[in-house]
């Protein structure tokens, strides 16, 4: 563990840290696009968040210490998972901090801390946007964690590093399992990342809200904060959703030469993997919020049917 | 240990077969169940012809081109007519609602997986691993023809259990002879056919193709 | 003085205190700030002095008390030593608390209260320390009997007394099952020792029926599902630090006592044992899960909430006889560690919650959720006692929750090694439903702590105040150890590695290699590990940059002002969930599961009124016939009842006849 671990551990949070806003932008870029608009720039939500630290906090009266601590701890723990993941280089210093089951449990507490802080002012959107986050949550976190069975299966362990490093060093080969897996993973982070067709992101209606609800009483740098935090959650997602399933480009333990490269590979994948996203919200439309039980319940499906296809057909799924 | 592509497909194939069982397993709509159904012909021809890619076997080809005239074209033409001149769109609820259902099925993928174990040890083809997926959804069509409450889903159901034996038995022993499989295609046909008479005799005297009205020839005792 | 005397003294002297505080003239105040925290004291012993037992040998003892031919056998072994540091650490915190929290009123006469309350302490110490099946039933006899006097403090109130009545019937039935399962296990040899029955070697089927009689009997007083019914009855009606032991300690108990049977006094385990556990204590978790998440009284949901964490609990039990009986000892150990640090985090999370709701209660006087909310103003110590609690519950990074359930996914995602096809794919899908329950006990402690803590006061609390220093000195014990034991979960996993070893024949630390005190880890580092304290300091860290760096580039200027809620007329406490409104999507979405009672409010009613009740389904499949059978049985004999004296002289001269027959 020598100086230059820290460096590339230094490296990637701080380019993870700083591209969330971009890659957000870029998503919503593409939306305008294949919503025939004009869009308001790739760099609209770094225009935003400066603003907002511009502003006065505006607290209401009956505001507790827990609603101002809360979106710090949120985005401590969104620059936490985000170090934890491997983008750039695998063996990281901060990797054996967090395996996949306790990041899942790093999101949850910062969704815990949200819904709380949402439920403190007392209004009626603060405690709709809590029950309907915790609902989606507990249903989500169930299908999230048979997704990465199979790929714990495969690489027998739930360390991203040593899957990463067991995943990238095979051929190309198509595992049905691992597809199976991928479609659920990409369920689960509609749902969690409050993307279409789960919530909008972009929504005004009480009757259509779930993430936006919980930011409803913030303003100033706290909504700043948890902007990009949500900015860093979907990066964080995305890059776990790459670590899995797209291993490629990643260097390995103490290669600093190919790290030019991995910068490059995974500044493609963001690329790509936005405009998925966005195709994948301009096509569909938002669910109302009883069905989404059964959309979870179907990502919840398909990673056990790609779990059970791995332990069928052994090595060859 | 690497696989040859042909070995990959086929094991893809096999997992989009049981991919579609479940969707049909969930799906409300009946238009919706017919093009599932094409959609698992389709899968099948296209693993009929892989097998025969791998294995030289050119009466295959024939084989996967049957299975595409038939079931990819002829039959969902059939039963697309057949639910325009019945009227019919919707299904109404199933006898269990479907979170129920998936969780079913989802035991009985584990009983035929665990089934299919020891057999496939013993075929010796390139694909016997995909005969626990063959008839894991084989299992599946029959929950889908037990849960239903109207004729023409259980008829697909029928229909895609035929599915699910075909590719079991292209998986098992490189497909059957030729006369065999014609009499096969044959018989699927005609009871298409009688399907279709029974579903407009079933209207005539009930005026409703709910099957729980088929309780009334009952005796009563 | 060895530490094993320390530990026999512990519970004389918690009876010595009893019997003072009986026989004691003193005022209230006096009796609680004497008494209570000489009970603490006790308990800061006896965890002071079990710790080093767990890695020493085992001590026995034969006690000159008992019946001539039958003494008392009592013996400290590394599993008895475990769960007397529960004990110990858990008593020690609620009895600082019931100082404070007995002085102002709470429960009955004084005098009695304490006098139960410590024989209800010595008599769990003697149940873990029983090394004989008569010194384990009159230990157990006397822990319901205690516990039964104390759940019934305020009995005026009818709805006590039936909940205590109901508890007292299943603890009986219960009792009476362990008995039949010591029968068993004491194989016609008519020794009741411990040492005997496990010396003893039974047949397959004897083995396999003590099992499910310990399952059942044990179930009884842990609330496994179905002898359950009595925990959401008796936990709301015992004053809070009573819930807080029984909760916390007693429940766990019965745990040991599984633990025991099945590992200890039978010599052979069967796979389907494991599964017949496992899937009744997924199937408690669950259903603990989804009734707590509906519940509007604060008690009956942490009661819930026991269920569901003892389903946790016994599924952990039932991995590692699963893995134990296919000789995988090495993950048997690693689900056995899992299962006994939940048992502790369990106990120490569930107490802290506990008397967090006596405080509560004292201070605004109400108990049910649709009352309070907004403490977290008017009582901030309780409110951050509370938080430390629920995060930990609700199965959080960094706090303890997190980490014992970690341990028992990892021990989860091994499961497809298993040599049997079936339960290779069985089993982790059941992973699915521990996640589920461990998802929806995070939806339930969100529910609880932001209905009493935050928000508005929906009812007039604004005389709500902190809790006198007895109180806060119980409350910062609990809070203290849950984070502690969060961030150290390895030192808790070599103190446990004895246990496992006795138990299931490996050490973790046989399957741990190269990890340092910092990393919880799996089998292997690079399987997978988990550092709860670089967590911590990675979020305070980042955190506190922060602040700094926003504070430095911007400002931190603050201006209050009414909430903006939309723009919406002035906020009303009104406008905010109830209970029940948090807990609608769950009611809606596993509705088969209630039994739900509505009545609905017609456009036409002259006073429209919405009333929903919610009922446990098992108690109409399962009691209600059995108590209907037991109640028809009771007519038959009735039969014989006339009211005429000359049938009852016949009945005794026809016995007395019939048996001078006999004799001949």
């Amino acid at each position: 563990m020598n100086a230059g671990f820290f460096v590339s551990q230094l490296l990637q949070t701080v380019l993870a840290v700083s591209l969330a806003p971009l890659m957000l932008g870029w998503v919503n870029q593409c939306r305008a696009w294949l919503q025939n608009r004009t869009g308001a720039g790739v760099l609209q939500p770094y225009r935003l968040i400066i603003k907002l630290f511009h502003k006065d906090a505006v607290l209401a009266h009956n505001a507790s210490w827990l609603f101002r601590f809360a979106p710090y701890t949120v985005f401590g723990c969104m620059v936490l998972a985000v170090s934890i993941v491997p983008i750039l280089a695998t063996d990281l210093p901060l990797s054996p901090v967090a395996d996949l089951i306790a990041l899942v449990g790093l999101f949850a507490l910062a969704r815990v801390f949200m819904a709380l802080a949402a439920m403190d002012v007392g209004t009626a959107f603060g405690s709709l946007g809590a029950r309907r986050e915790m609902l989606v949550a507990s249903l989500a976190e169930p299908a999230l964690l048979m997704v990465f069975f199979t790929p714990a299966l495969i690489s027998q362990s739930t360390a991203l590093t040593t899957i990463v490093e067991t995943l990238a060093h095979r051929e190309l080969t198509l595992y049905p399992s691992l597809a199976f897996a991928a479609v659920a993973f990409v369920m689960v982070l509609l749902a969690e990342n409050a993307r279409i067709p789960v919530d909008n992101p972009s929504t005004h209606l009480e009757l259509t809200m779930i993430h936006e609800a919980l930011l409803l009483e913030y303003s100033a740098r706290h909504l700043a904060l948890l902007e990009w935090a949500h900015a860093l959650k979907l990066m964080t997602y995305t890059s776990i959703g790459i670590a899995l399933f797209l291993p490629w480009g990643i260097a390995p333990a103490g290669q600093w030469a190919m790290m030019p490269l991995s910068v490059l590979a995974f500044l493609v994948k963001l690329l790509l993997a936005g405009a998925a996203l966005a195709l994948l919200e301009a096509v569909s439309a938002k669910m109302r919020i009883f069905r989404v039980p059964e959309f979870l319940g179907m990502a919840f499906l398909l990673a056990v049917l790609g779990m059970l296809t791995r332990l069928l057909l052994g090595s060859a799924g | 240990m690497s696989f040859p592509l042909s070995h990959q497909v086929i094991n893809l194939m096999a997992c989009l077969l049981l991919l579609i069982a479940f969707a049909m397993l969930a799906q409300r709509r009946i238009l919706r169940l017919i093009y599932l159904f094409a959609l698992q012909g389709l899968v099948l021809s296209i693993n009929t012809a892989v097998v025969a890619l791998a294995t030289h076997q050119p009466h295959l080809y024939f084989s996967a081109g049957l299975t595409l005239a038939l079931k990819v074209v002829a039959l969902p033409w059939l039963l697309h007519r057949l639910i325009d001149r019945l009227n019919i769109r919707w299904d109404v609820e199933t006898l269990l609602n479907i979170p129920t259902t998936m969780l079913v099925g989802i035991a009985l993928v584990i009983i035929a997986f665990n089934l299919a174990v020891p057999i496939s040890q013993l075929a010796g083809t390139i694909t016997r691993s995909s005969l626990g997926i063959a008839m894991a959804s084989v299992l599946l069509s029959f929950l889908m023809m037990i849960t239903r409450r109207k004729a023409v889903p259980q008829v697909i159901g029928f229909l895609a259990m035929e599915n699910g034996l075909f590719f079991a038995a292209t998986s098992a022993t490189y497909g059957m002879p030729m006369v065999v499989e014609l009499g096969i295609a044959l018989d699927v046909l005609v009871g298409s056919f009688i399907f279709g008479i029974f579903f407009f005799q079933i209207r005539e005297t009930f005026d409703s193709l709910d099957i729980h009205h088929l309780e009334k020839l009952k005796e009563k005792a | 003085m060895s530490s094993f005397d320390v530990v026999l003294a512990v519970p004389l002297c918690w009876i010595a205190v009893g019997l003072f505080g009986l026989s004691s003239r003193a005022s209230r105040a006096q009796h609680a700030r004497i008494f209570f925290p000489l009970g603490a004291l006790g308990g800061l012993l006896l965890m002071a002095a079990a710790y080093p037992a767990l890695s020493g040998e085992p001590h026995s003892l034969v006690l000159p008390l008992g019946l001539p031919d039958l003494r008392f056998h009592v013996r400290l072994d590394s599993l008895a030593a475990f769960f007397l540091v529960l004990l110990g650490a858990v008593s020690a915190g609620v009895s600082l608390y019931s100082a404070g929290y007995f002085d102002k009123g709470g429960g009955g006469q004084i005098r009695l209260v304490c006098f139960q309350y410590h024989v209800f302490l010595a008599s769990m110490a003697l149940v873990l320390l029983a090394d004989d099946a008569y010194l384990f039933m009159v230990a157990w006899e006397t822990m319901a009997l205690a516990s039964y006097f104390l759940v019934t403090t305020d009995h005026d109130i009818a709805q006590i007394r039936s909940a205590g009545l109901l508890y007292l019937i299943v603890a009986h039935i219960g009792a009476t099952v362990i008995l039949l399962c010591f029968g068993i296990l004491q194989l016609g040899e008519w020794s009741y020792t411990f040492d005997a029955m496990r010396h003893n070697t039974l047949a397959a089927g004897w083995a396999s029926a003590a099992f499910l009689l310990a399952l059942f009997g044990f179930g009884a007083k842990a609330g496994f599902l179905p002898v359950h019914v009595w925990l959401p009855e008796a936990h709301p009606a015992a004053p809070s630090p009573i819930s807080a032991l029984m909760s916390g300690v007693m429940l766990k108990s019965a745990v040991y006592g599984l633990l025991r049977v099945t590992f200890d006094l039978l010599h052979l385990q069967l796979w389907w044992w494991g599964v017949v556990a496992l899937s009744l204590g997924l199937l408690s978790a669950l259903f603990g899960a989804l009734f707590a998440a509906v519940q509007t009284d604060m008690k009956r949901l942490l009661a819930y909430s026991s269920i569901e964490n003892l389903g946790i609990i016994l599924a952990g039990v039932g991995l590692t006889v699963l893995f134990h009986s296919y000789d995988m000892n090495a993950l048997a150990a690693l689900a056995l560690a899992a299962t006994l640090y939940h048992c502790l985090n369990h106990a120490l999370f569930k107490s802290l919650l506990f008397i967090v709701t006596g405080s509560v209660m004292h201070a605004t006087g109400h108990r049910s959720l649709g009352k309070l909310g907004g403490l977290i103003r008017f009582m901030p110590r309780v409110a951050a006692a509370g938080l430390v609690g629920t995060l930990a519950i609700a199965g959080l990074p960094p706090l303890n929750g997190f980490a014992s359930e970690w341990m028992l996914l990892q021990a989860f995602l091994l499961s497809p090694s298993l040599p049997n096809s079936y339960l290779s794919m069985l089993v982790p899908v059941a992973t699915a439903a521990l996640a589920l329950a461990v998802a929806m006990a995070g939806y339930v402690m969100v529910k609880f702590y932001g209905v009493v803590f935050l928000g508005l006061p929906r009812e007039e609390l604004a005389r709500a105040h902190d809790p006198d220093p007895w109180e806060q000195a119980g409350l910062l014990w609990l809070a203290l150890w849950c984070v502690v034991l969060g961030l150290a979960p390895m030192a808790l996993i070599s103190a446990t590695d004895p246990i496992a070893s006795a138990l299931v024949g490996a050490a973790i630390r046989d399957s741990v290699q190269g990890s340092s005190w910092l990393f919880l880890t799996a089998i292997r580092p690079e399987r997978a590990s988990y550092s709860a304290l670089l967590l911590l300091a990675g979020i305070v860290l980042t955190v506190a940059m922060t602040f700094l760096l926003v504070r430095r580039l911007y400002h931190g200027r603050v201006r209050r002002s009414a909430p903006w809620d939309c723009g919406f007329a002035p906020l009303d406490a009104r406008m905010q969930d109830t209970a029940e409104g948090f807990g609608q999507p769950i009611k809606q979405i596993f509705e088969p599961f209630f039994k739900l009672e509505r009545s609905q409010p017609s456009p036409f009613d002259a006073r429209p009124l919405y009333r929903s009740r919610i009922e446990d389904r098992i108690w109409y499949w399962l009691y209600v016939p059995v108590m209907r059978a037991v109640e028809w049985l009771s007519s038959l004999i009735g039969i014989l009842h006339h009211g005429r004296i000359h049938l009852y002289l016949i009945y005794s001269f026809a016995t007395l006849l019939v048996l001078l027959l006999l004799i001949q």
